[in-house]
């Protein structure tokens, strides 16, 4: 230790070294003196010129965002160019005279100009403020012909979104100025102040993709602020085109058969998941929010007591009624609690405790067994089977099934739905679970929440022999090269918890809810099609009190909700609807005939199609 | 007052011999005497540095001056808070500096394992629960500050280096074998600082580090070996490097490649520079500045702005300044009777050369644009604060010079 501080005989042995370091450090920095001369003597007339002019600028070239398309390669989604008038106040000197001779020749009130002109003077003048935003072609001739009258004025053009038609606008969503918020979540890290980000929908859910990337000019001016010369150019690089999995014209039919009411409908590809058509009812305009909305339109849209702006296939939880009777078969199946040939009579009603649970049809359906209570959707015969279940058990199945938990579709909002459980209810509720309670579970009343993406990927697993498919709603991602950035492929996440046997006799029963002659959506047969399916009518009055008070139309609201879920096949190709008619009352009557004209026009188009090849 | 001390200063020497530490002696008696002799030693007064005090005020002065200038095109409010807090971080740091110098610096070899192991134990922390900044975690909050370990990482280098060479210093050089430690004790927080991501800091370190073990000298044939596995290294970093850092090392090599980030920020601070031309436009009167033309123009271009307003007698004295402060630590370590002292104070003066050297390189487009800040000018706490902390180190080699226990 003490070695360090010794005097060994080489202690001088840095001194010539320290010699050499300083004559480094002279020369390092004789470099910088050297270079500072040059900048600033021999060069410094050069860049005087230059800074005095402010001449080299930034200019940023927007990247055009992706396509979209059908399935079937139908542009649905386009650009457009947009002409936005600006000025960079400094060039525009006198600022007054300039914009008092535009305003002469576009017949457009100052005041309008030195409002968009102050609300942008921070920092910065010679960036470009946008005076009006999209202007018309004649504004446009104008503005160009007295060009050279009006300094410091340029044209923008920037390619601005437009949506080709009024349809699938929940699925597809739309463009909107970036919040504060966005911008600092950094999640957006190419953006800036202004930009237009996706807001709702696949613009959203594939900002990513579609963005592109910006490019950018280093450009030359002259005291006007025109371009002289362009020294160097990035060019964007556009966003990649995605194809949905829907089909245009299918999503047309749906949209078609769901207006006038309120609902939602959605249609799958039974074996892969693909979503085809998903309507929502009522809708919106996407190209209002183009071109900016006032603030007065934007609160109808929100307050609306029908939501135009929920998808109410993702967001919508609804009690899945009588549909939920599939879950409760395949549960019951399975756990043996019945088989096939279990029968219970149904006099119109059930006896639990001291209170008396009723069938939906008063004179009962007599003896049946579980494929017949399908078909007839008798309450009773599930009341039992439930009560033989229990509601853990029951849960178990219907989560299995799909139920009560988020399906991972690539669309922001998703509801995750509700499976009640014992545990659940005393958490939540407080209280603990009445045995009695479970009997409303079993037919898919009281807690029980789904929404129609989660029935119709039930649906759609029943049909396909019990894989739970994640719903695709983007086939794939092309870059702008051509290059194929996503192929969707289909994708498993889990099996519905019934056997080959228990699926045959679910789907024996589900054939005759459109077959049989005792079945309730026999409105639903299609020639030609093997048409299955399942009606609903979920009870609204209970939950929705508070609800009711606001709303005008009271006694409307007070009607179920109607549910139906179907599968068609023909061909060996299969499909799965679910349709729910908010306050249609009877899925028999309100949801199965849309089903059915759905299902029909998706195989009539397919025939269209092979008979135009 | 004259560079070089001769020989006054070596008679001088020879009357404070009875005080030496001789060979033998318990490490713990040697240390309390030290302490004691800290305390009460008239000449400790006597021999502080005020030269070295002198050149940092200047420093420090026209970095205010500067800083004013810069933040002023900007917002008020927003600049009156960083003018503001400007002088809170000069504050801190005049404070930093006084208890760097109060205690013998000796005290650091012992200490060295010690600040070496905190660092790095602080840069794992920044890893795992960093504060996220600009696509990065270079930050620990602790209660209301912020610390940016990587600073600390720097001087915890220079310190375990300058113990490890002190005692093994001589003559003919280090072999490739005994470099080995010292290179794992580098290399071992520049890969956490190089995650972060912070490669101007990761450089800095690795340039730290590699300037001191010159100065220790390598062996002929070792160095040959050095220089070429540094070229082979170069190579390999061009595999795992970040995107955006060979972005920025491909910039510098051909500034056309990108135009519009990193080579639009040069092209504009050249122009802020050149146009000062040999008067400059004034204080506030910089037109590149006040038009938001440059890019962070009070943290690392802040030299530009003052380049553009205080023309190139401005410039040059600011480098001038520099030199001599730089000059002024390498002559603190010439003048150390210890080892020890004299490779810590060579590396903190290396530290405060490398960052001065990049940053006015840079902005002049002689170097590539890596974030590194102007030393006591560019806005910025850590900054600031590791600095002081080093003319601290510097102050206390400086006024123990002949305190030789």
């Amino acid at each position: 230790m003490s070695k360090i501080f010794s005097k060994v005989p080489d202690t001088d042995w840095y001194k010539p070294r320290l010699a050499g370091t300083m004559f480094c450090v002279i020369g390092a920095f004789s470099l910088l003196l050297v270079r500072l001369f040059f900048l600033q003597v021999i060069e410094g007339e050069e860049y005087r010129r230059l800074s005095e002019n402010n001449c080299i600028r930034l200019q940023s070239i927007k990247a055009p965002r992706g396509l979209i398309f059908d399935a079937k390669q139908r542009l649905l989604v386009d650009n457009r160019p947009a002409f936005n008038l600006t000025i960079v106040p400094k060039d525009a000197r006198p600022v007054e005279k300039t914009i008092g001779r535009l305003s002469a020749y576009t017949q457009i009130p100052e005041e309008a100009f030195y409002k968009k002109l102050k609300g942008s003077r921070r920092r910065g003048a010679y960036k470009p403020v946008v005076l009006k935003p999209d202007i018309s072609r004649d504004l446009l001739a104008v503005v160009e012909a007295h060009k050279f009258d009006l300094p410091g004025i340029a044209i923008e053009i920037l390619p601005k979104r437009h949506y080709l038609y009024r349809y699938a606008a929940h699925l597809i969503g739309y463009l909107g100025e970036i919040s504060a918020a966005e911008l600092k979540s950094g999640q957006y890290p190419e953006s800036q102040g202004g930009d237009s980000v996706g807001k709702f929908g696949i613009e959203k859910s594939g900002e990513g993709e579609l963005r592109g990337k910006s490019g950018g000019r280093q450009v030359e001016v002259n005291a006007r602020g025109q371009v002289v010369r362009v020294l160097k150019t990035v060019d964007a690089v556009p966003g990649c085109n995605i194809h949905m999995t829907i089909d245009h014209r299918l999503q047309v039919t749906a949209e078609s058969l769901l207006a006038e009411q309120v609902g939602a409908v959605v249609a799958a590809d039974a074996e892969t998941g693909n979503i085809l058509a998903m309507a929502n009812s009522p809708t919106f305009d996407q190209n209002a929010f183009v071109t900016g909305m006032s603030h007065k339109d934007w609160n109808t849209l929100i307050t609306d007591p029908y939501r135009p702006m929920e998808n109410k296939v993702i967001q919508g939880e609804y009690p899945p009624a009588s549909t939920y009777k599939i879950v409760t078969a395949i549960a019951g199946l399975e756990e043996g609690v019945i088989d096939e040939n279990t029968t219970f009579f149904c006099p119109g009603y059930y006896r639990y405790g001291d209170r008396t649970f009723r069938c939906w049809r008063r004179s009962g359906h007599g003896s049946v067994n579980v494929a017949g209570a399908l078909t007839v959707s008798c309450d009773v015969f599930f009341y039992q089977v439930g009560q033989r279940l229990g509601v853990d058990r029951l849960a178990r199945y219907a989560r299995a099934c799909g139920l009560g938990k988020r399906t991972g579709i690539r669309l922001g909002h998703e509801g995750d739905g509700l499976i009640p459980t014992a545990a659940w209810k005393k958490k939540r509720v407080g209280v603990p679970w009445q045995r009695g309670e479970t009997l409303s579970i079993a037919i898919g009343q009281g807690y029980n929440l789904a929404t129609p993406l989660q029935m119709v990927m039930l649906t759609a697993a029943v049909a396909n022999g019990g894989t739970l498919y994640r719903p695709h709603i983007i086939k794939k991602i092309v870059s702008a090269g051509g290059d194929i950035v996503l192929e969707a492929k289909p994708e498993a996440i889990g099996r519905l918890p019934a056997s080959p046997e228990t699926l045959r006799i679910v789907k024996k029963g589900l054939w005759q809810v459109v077959n049989g002659s005792r079945g309730t959506a026999r409105l639903a047969k299609v020639d030609g099609v093997r048409i299955s399916g399942k009606t609903g009518t979920a009870q609204v009055v209970s939950r929705k009190k508070n609800e009711d008070k606001q709303r005008k139309n009271v006694s409307r609201h007070l009607k179920p909700h109607a549910w139906f879920v179907a599968y068609g096949e023909k061909n060996g190709e299969q499909i799965a609807v679910t349709v729910i008619v908010e306050h249609g009352e009877h899925g028999s009557s309100a949801a199965a005939p849309i089903a059915r004209d759905l299902i029909r026009a998706y195989f009539m188009a397919d025939e269209e199609e092979h008979h135009a090849e | 007052m004259s560079l070089f001390y001769t020989g006054f200063q070596k008679r001088l020497l020879a009357h404070a011999a009875p005080c030496f530490v001789r060979s033998g002696q318990a490490p713990q008696i040697f240390f309390s005497a030290a302490v004691a002799n800290t305390m009460f030693d008239r000449r400790l007064i006597q021999y502080f540095d005020w030269g070295l005090l002198l050149l940092t005020l200047l420093l420090c002065a026209v970095g205010l001056m500067t800083l004013y200038s810069a933040v002023a095109a900007g917002e008020s409010a927003l600049q009156k808070v960083l003018y503001f807090k400007q002088w809170v971080w000069y504050g801190v740091g005049f404070a930093a500096m006084t208890m760097c110098f109060v205690f013998d610096y000796k005290h650091m070899d012992r200490m060295a394992y010690g600040i070496y192991g905190l660092a790095v134990l602080l840069l794992g922390c920044v890893l795992l629960f960093g504060k996220l900044g600009g696509g990065s975690r270079r930050w620990l909050a602790l209660g209301p500050v912020s610390l940016q370990p990587s600073e600390l990482a720097k001087i915890a280098v220079i310190i375990i280096l300058a113990r490890y060479y002190s005692r093994r210093v001589k003559g003919e050089g280090f072999s490739l074998r005994e470099l080995v430690p010292p290179f794992l004790l580098t290399a071992f927080p520049f890969v956490l600082i190089v995650r972060q991501p912070d490669l101007g800091t990761g450089l800095i370190i690795f340039l730290i580090a590699g300037t001191i073990t010159l100065f220790v000298k390598i062996k002929r044939r070792s160095l040959v070996f050095l220089v070429f596995m540094t070229i082979a290294a170069i190579f390999a970093g061009s595999f795992f490097l970040k995107d955006y850092q060979k972005q920025r090392i491909m910039t510098f090599l051909n500034p056309d490649r990108d135009p519009l980030g990193a080579g639009y920020h040069i092209i504009q601070s050249k122009i802020a520079i050149g146009s000062g031309m040999i008067t400059g436009k004034g204080l506030l009167k910089g037109t590149q500045n006040t038009l938001s033309f440059l890019p962070e123009q009070h943290t690392d271009f802040i030299f530009s702005v003052l380049a553009e307003e205080w023309g190139g007698i401005g410039a040059s004295f600011i480098t001038l300044l520099f030199m001599t402060l730089i000059i002024w630590g390498l002559n603190i370590a010439y003048n150390c009777r210890d080892h020890f002292g004299t490779i810590l104070s060579v590396g903190v003066t290396a530290m405060i050369f490398w960052q001065a050297f990049i940053n006015l390189g840079m902005v002049m487009g002689l170097m590539p644009v890596v974030g590194v800040p102007l030393p006591l000018i560019s806005y910025g706490g850590s900054s600031i604060l590791t600095i002081m902390v080093c003319i601290g180190i510097l102050m206390n080699v400086s006024m123990r010079r002949f305190v030789v226990e």
